[in-house]
C-alpha cells in the first residue's frame, strides 16, 4: 500500500515533468499541468511517507532492474520517511502557490521547461531522501543538483541569476566531489554500496580514518545545508531565483545536507568521538550567529530571508551537534532529547521559511523590487500577505504561542542537561552555546520587526508600492496553508512529538515522546521529572479566553470614543514617506555595535549652492564587508585562475599536438601494462 | 482544579492591582532622595484612571497592528506574571511555562511593541523600535547565562523548581554563584525594565527616548494599557528576581491567612530593592546609547562567573 502510493507519486511527477515539456509551447496549459502534478504527487507522496514513519518495518521499493552493486532501490526507513514528509508538505503548500505566481510570467518564459524542472526538482529529492544505497543516491543527488541550478537561473536573463547559478553549481560539485571520496572510504571497508551494511560501519574504521570519513561528509553535506563558511552561495542564490523556488531550496534542498548528516552522524556512526559533536556544535553556533548578524544588514527582502535560511540550519545544527556529544558521552536520553529538537526545528523551519519566501515572492510581483527601501504599507493593500507573513514572522523569532518556540525550547532545554553530563570543561560548551542561541533569537526577533514593518507598516515609500495588489488565490491559499502548519505546530506540539519516537528508536535505541508528554497530552516536558514545562495551547487557550472577554468588548466600547488623526510630525507640514525609518536606520546601532565584525564603509557626498548647512543634495552610500569572500573565497579562486592560465600553454590548439598527446598517454597505458 | 483557578484570579488581582503601586513608590522614593515632594505615591492609580476615561487618538497611517499591539503587550505581560511564584511557592500558571517561556513571552510582547512604533510612519517610532530591539538583544546572553546557572541548580527551569530549591537554604545567596548571577540579573533587570542608566522613564527628550518614542502615537485607553503592561512586567521582573533568590516568606499555598503574610513579605522584598533601584538612579546618569553594549558585556561576564563558579565552589 505504502509501496503503490510512493510510487503513484513518484510517476506523477515524472509524468508532469515529461508533459509540461511536451506542452511549452501553451504555456497556459504546460503551467496547470506542471503544478497539478506537483501538487497531486507531493500529496500522493505525504501519505505514503506519512505512513511509512509508523510502518512496523521500513518499505523497501526495488525496480527490476540494474545490477547488484548498482541498484535502483529506496527504502523508506522512519528518518527517510521525515524528512519525505517535510519535502511533501512544503511542495504541496508550493505548488498550489504556483498556480497563480507563474501565470505572471506567461507569454515571457518557457513555463515548460520550469514544469520540467520543478517536477523534477521534486522527484530527485524525494528520492535523495529515500535512496538506499550510495550510487542511487549520488545519482540522485546530482539530478537534484542540476535541476535546481537551472531553477535558479531560470531568469537567464539576468547576468546575476546565472552568476548565482554557476556558484551554486562550483559550490554544489565541490561538496559532491567530498561525499564521493566519503562513500568510496566507506564502500572499501564493506565492499557494498548498501546503506544498510554501512549501519555503525564508520564506528568500526580506525579512529584516524573514523574522523577523516565525518569531516568529508560534514563539509560534503555542509555545502548543501549552508554551514559558516560554506555558505556563500546561499545569499547570492536565494534571492535571483523565481520566489516558488527559493521557498522550496531554503526549505527542502538545504534539507538534504541536514538529512545526509543525520543519515551518516545517527545511522553510520555508533558512538562517535566526543570532538565530533563539539566540531558541529561549535559550526552550529557559528553559522546561527553570522547567519542572523548578516541578514540585519540586508535591505533585500529575499536575501535576508536566504541569510536567516544560514541561521536557521545554524539552529538544527546546534541540536544534531549536541545530540552527538551526549552519544559520546552516554547519555541516549539526552541524544534523543536534542535529536528531536534539530529535527522538529528542520520540520519547523521548512514551513516557516516557504511561508515567508511565498509572501515575499507575492510582495515582490506586487512592487517590482525586491528593495524593502521601495515598500511600505503594504498591510493595506495586501491584508492576507501581511498577517500570512507575520504569522511566519513570529515563528522564526521563536516567539510563542507558535512552532518556533517548541524547537528553540527543546534545543534549551538539551543543552541545559548537557552541563551535568560532564566534569570536563568541555561542559562550558552547552551554555555558551545556550546564551548564544538566545542573542541569536533575539536578534532574528529584531530583524524581523524590520522584515515585518518596513515592507508592510506605514506609508508606502514608492509609487509601485503605493499601488500593489494583494496577491491571487491559489497564491493566497498556499500561504495560508503554511500559516496553519506554523499555528498547528505550535500548539500541537504534544501531539506532533510521538512522530520522533520510530526515529530515536530506529537511530538511538530509546523511544522518548511518552516522557516528553506531560499533562494528559496538555504540556511538553524535558523528559525528566520537575524539569519545567510548557503547555503552548494553554498559551493560546489563555489569549483566546482573554481576547474574547475583555479585549474585544472594550476595544468595542473604546473605538466610539476615538478619532483618526494625524501622528505627530514635529510641527512639520505632514508627515510624508520621507519621514519614515528607513530599513537602514533600523539596523544602525547593530552596524554601529558590530562594526568589528561588519568594518562598515560608509560615503556622504552634500551638494550645497550657498552653506553646508543647507544642501540642496546628499549623496549616502554604505557598505559592508563579507569577510568569507574577501579573505577566503578570492584568493581561493584567483590561485585556481592563475594555475588554469599557466595550464593553458598545454592547450596550442594544434591538432598535431593533440595526436602527439593521445600517442604519448597510448604509450605510457601501454608501458603500465606491461609492467602491471 | 478550582483551587488552581482561584489562585491564579488571585494572583492576576495581585498583579493588576500592586504594580502601579511599586511604580508609585519607585517615583515617590526618587523624588525624596532628589529632595523634591513628589507626586504621592497613588498617582500611577490615578493616571490609569485619568487616561482610561479619555477618549483617544489613533493616527491616519496606522494599521490595525497598531490597535492589536496594547492587548498582545498586556496579556502577554499578565500570562508570564502567572507563571512565577509571588505569593506561594508554587506558581499558579507553572504548567503554562518556565523561566523560558516568560523571557520569550515578553520578547512576543516586545516584538508587537516595536512593530506598533513603526507603524505609525513617524520616524520616533521607529528609532524608539531600533533602540529597544539593540537593547533588548544585547540583554539576552547575559539573561541566558544568569539563567541557567539558577536552573542549573536547581535542575529545572520551571519557576516553582527554581524557587524551591533555593526554600530553607537562607544563606544560600551568599554562594558565589548565586551572587554573580543576581547581579547580572540585576543589570539585565534595569536594561528591560528601561531604568536609568539605559533608559529614563520619565524623559520625552527625542534624542534619548527609547521605551517612550515607542509608545509616543498611544493616547487614552490603550495607552493606559501599555502603561499598565509597563509596570506589571517591572513587577514581574521584579519579582522574579527576588524570589529566585530570597524566597523568604513564600507560602505553601495561596489559601488562608497564609496568604496575607506571603504578601507582607512580598511588599517588604519588593521596597528593599525598590530602594535599591531608587539609589542606583539617583547616583547614576543615563548612558550614551553606544555605552550601554558595555554594561550589558558586564552583565554576561558576570553571568558566565556565575556559571564557572556552580563547580568551582
Amino acid at each position: 500500500m505504502i509501496a503503490a502510493l510512493f510510487l503513484s507519486g513518484m510517476i506523477v511527477w515524472l509524468a508532469g515533468a515529461s508533459a509540461s515539456l511536451a506542452l511549452w509551447r501553451r504555456p497556459a496549459n504546460a503551467r496547470r499541468v506542471g503544478c497539478g502534478a506537483a501538487l497531486a504527487g507531493s500529496l500522493l507522496n505525504l501519505a505514503a511517507s506519512a505512513a511509512a514513519i509508523f510502518s512496523a518495518s521500513p518499505v523497501f521499493i526495488g525496480l527490476p532492474f540494474g545490477n547488484p552493486a548498482f541498484s535502483w532501490a529506496v527504502r523508506l526507513d522512519p528518518l527517510s520517511a521525515f524528512f519525505s514528509v517535510t519535502l511533501a508538505a512544503l511542495a504541496a503548500a508550493v505548488s498550489l502557490y504556483s498556480f497563480d505566481y507563474l501565470k505572471g510570467m506567461e507569454g515571457r518564459r518557457n513555463l515548460g521547461a520550469f514544469g520540467f524542472f520543478f517536477n523534477l526538482l521534486l522527484l530527485s529529492v524525494a528520492l535523495v531522501f529515500t535512496a538506499s544505497n550510495a550510487f542511487f543516491f549520488l545519482v540522485a543527488w546530482e539530478v537534484m543538483a542540476l535541476a535546481a541550478y537551472c531553477l535558479v537561473s531560470f531568469e537567464h536573463e539576468k547576468k546575476k541569476a546565472r552568476d548565482a547559478g554557476v556558484l551554486f553549481l562550483i559550490m554544489s560539485h565541490a561538496g559532491t566531489g567530498l561525499l564521493l571520496i566519503a562513500f568510496l572510504v566507506l564502500a572499501s571497508a564493506c565492499g557494498n554500496l548498501d546503506f544498510s551494511s554501512f549501519h555503525l560501519l564508520a564506528s568500526r574504521m580506525s579512529p584516524l580514518q573514523q574522523g577523516t570519513v565525518f569531516l568529508l561528509f560534514f563539509f560534503g553535506f555542509g555545502v548543501k545545508a549552508g554551514v559558516v563558511p560554506l555558505h556563500i552561495w546561499i545569499p547570492e542564490a536565494h534571492p535571483v531565483s523565481p520566489s516558488n523556488v527559493s521557498a522550496l531550496m531554503s526549505g527542502i534542498v538545504l534539507k538534504t545536507g541536514i538529512y545526509g548528516m543525520a543519515r551518516v552522524f545517527f545511522d553510520f556512526y555508533g558512538t562517535p568521538p566526543l570532538w565530533m559533536g563539539t566540531v558541529v556544535l561549535g559550526l552550529g553556533v557559528a553559522s546561527a550567529l553570522l547567519g542572523v548578524l548578516y541578514a540585519l544588514m540586508e535591505h533585500d527582502l529575499k536575501r535576508l530571508l536566504a541569510w536567516h535560511s544560514i541561521e536557521n540550519i545554524g539552529i538544527i545544527l546546534i541540536g544534531f551537534g549536541a545530540a552527538l556529544m551526549f552519544r559520546a558521552l552516554g547519555q541516549a536520553n539526552l541524544a534523543a532529547l536534542a535529536l528531536i529538537a534539530g529535527l522538529y526545528h528542520t520540520f519547523n523551519h521548512a514551513m516557516f521559511k516557504g511561508l515567508l519566501f511565498m509572501g515575499a515572492g507575492s510582495v515582490v510581483e506586487a512592487t517590482h523590487t525586491r528593495n524593502m527601501e521601495r515598500m511600505g504599507g503594504l498591510i493595506r493593500r495586501m491584508p492576507v500577505t501581511a498577517l500570512c507573513f507575520l504569522i511566519g514572522a513570529v515563528a522564526i523569532s521563536g516567539l510563542p504561542p507558535l512552532n518556533g518556540f517548541v524547537s528553540e525550547w527543546l534545543t534549551y532545554q538539551a543543552l541545559l542537561a548537557g552541563f551535568g553530563t560532564t566534569q570536563s570543561l568541555t561542559r562550558l560548551m552547552f551554555p555558551i552555546a545556550g546564551s548564544l542561541l538566545a542573542l541569536t533569537a533575539a536578534l532574528a526577533a529584531a530583524c524581523f520587526v524590520k522584515a515585518f514593518a518596513i515592507p508592510f507598516l506605514a506609508l508606502p515609500r514608492s509609487p509601485e508600492a503605493a499601488d500593489a495588489r494583494e496577491a491571487s488565490f491559489t497564491m493566497r491559499a498556499g500561504m495560508a496553508a503554511l500559516a496553519v502548519g506554523c499555528i498547528a505546530l505550535g500548539l500541537g506540539a504534544t501531539w506532533f512529538v510521538p512522530v520522533f519516537d520510530p526515529i530515536t528508536q530506529q537511530t538511538l535505541g530509546v523511544r522518548s515522546s511518552s516522557a516528553l508528554v506531560a499533562a494528559h497530552g496538555w504540556a511538553l516536558s524535558p523528559g525528566r521529572p520537575h524539569g519545567g514545562t510548557i503547555s503552548l495551547a494553554g498559551m493560546a487557550l489563555f489569549f483566546l479566553v482573554a481576547g474574547v472577554a475583555l479585549a474585544i468588548p472594550l476595544a468595542l466600547r473604546w473605538r466610539r470614543r476615538s478619532v483618526r488623526g494625524p501622528a505627530w510630525d514635529c510641527g512639520l507640514p505632514g508627515l510624508t514617506a520621507d519621514n519614515e525609518y528607513t530599513s537602514t536606520a533600523f539596523s544602525k546601532p547593530f552596524r554601529m555595535i558590530f562594526s568589528a565584525l561588519y568594518r562598515p564603509r560608509r560615503e556622504i557626498q552634500a551638494e550645497y549652492e550657498v552653506s553646508p548647512y543647507y544642501p540642496s543634495a546628499i549623496r549616502f552610500e554604505s557598505e559592508i564587508e563579507h569577510p568569507f569572500e574577501k579573505r577566503l573565497y578570492n584568493p581561493l579562486r584567483d590561485r585556481i585562475m592563475a594555475a588554469a592560465n599557466r595550464m593553458k600553454g598545454i592547450q596550442a590548439g594544434s591538432i598535431n599536438l593533440y595526436l602527439a598527446y593521445i600517442f604519448i598517454t597510448l604509450i605510457l597505458l601501454l608501458l603500465f601494462g606491461v609492467r602491471g | 482544579m478550582i483551587e488552581r483557578l482561584m489562585e491564579n484570579a488571585a494572583q492576576f488581582l495581585l498583579l493588576l492591582i500592586l504594580s502601579p503601586l511599586v511604580t508609585g513608590v519607585i517615583r515617590t522614593l526618587k523624588a525624596r532622595l532628589q529632595t523634591r515632594r513628589g507626586p504621592g505615591i497613588l498617582q500611577p492609580y490615578r493616571d490609569l484612571q485619568k487616561l482610561f476615561s479619555k477618549g483617544m487618538v489613533i493616527p491616519e497611517t496606522a494599521s490595525w497592528i497598531f490597535t492589536v499591539t496594547p492587548w498582545v503587550v498586556f496579556f502577554s505581560t499578565i500570562l508570564a506574571g502567572l507563571m512565577i511564584p509571588m505569593v506561594a511557592g508554587e506558581a499558579p500558571l507553572g504548567l503554562f511555562g518556565g523561566v523560558l517561556a516568560v523571557i520569550y513571552l515578553l520578547g512576543l510582547g516586545r516584538f508587537f511593541l516595536a512593530l506598533s512604533g513603526m507603524d505609525s510612519g513617524s520616524s520616533f517610532g521607529g528609532l524608539g523600535s531600533s533602540r529597544e530591539m539593540t537593547i533588548s538583544a544585547l540583554a539576552e546572553p547575559a539573561m541566558m547565562m544568569a539563567i541557567f546557572t539558577v536552573a542549573i541548580g536547581a535542575g529545572s527551569t520551571g519557576l516553582t523548581e527554581i524557587a524551591g530549591a533555593a526554600i530553607g537554604q537562607n544563606w544560600r545567596f551568599l554562594a558565589p554563584s548565586q551572587m554573580f548571577a543576581f547581579a547580572a540579573l540585576s543589570l539585565v533587570l534595569i536594561a528591560e525594565t528601561g531604568r536609568i542608566p539605559v533608559d529614563n522613564p520619565d524623559t520625552h527628550l527625542e534624542l534619548t527616548m527609547i521605551h517612550e518614542a515607542m509608545i509616543l502615537e498611544y493616547s487614552g485607553p490603550y495607552l493606559a494599557l501599555l502603561e499598565w503592561a509597563a509596570s506589571i512586567k517591572q513587577l514581574l521582573l521584579m519579582t522574579l528576581l527576588i524570589n529566585c533568590f530570597w524566597p523568604f516568606g513564600l507560602q505553601p499555598t495561596w489559601l488562608g491567612f497564609g496568604a496575607v503574610v506571603g504578601i507582607g513579605w512580598l511588599l517588604a522584598k519588593l521596597l528593599l530593592l525598590s530602594c535599591a533601584i531608587v539609589v542606583l538612579e539617583t547616583v547614576n546618569a543615563k548612558m550614551r546609547l553606544f555605552r550601554v553594549p558595555e554594561l550589558l558585556a558586564v552583565a554576561f561576564t558576570l553571568g558566565s562567573l556565575a556559571l564557572i563558579s556552580t563547580f568551582l565552589f
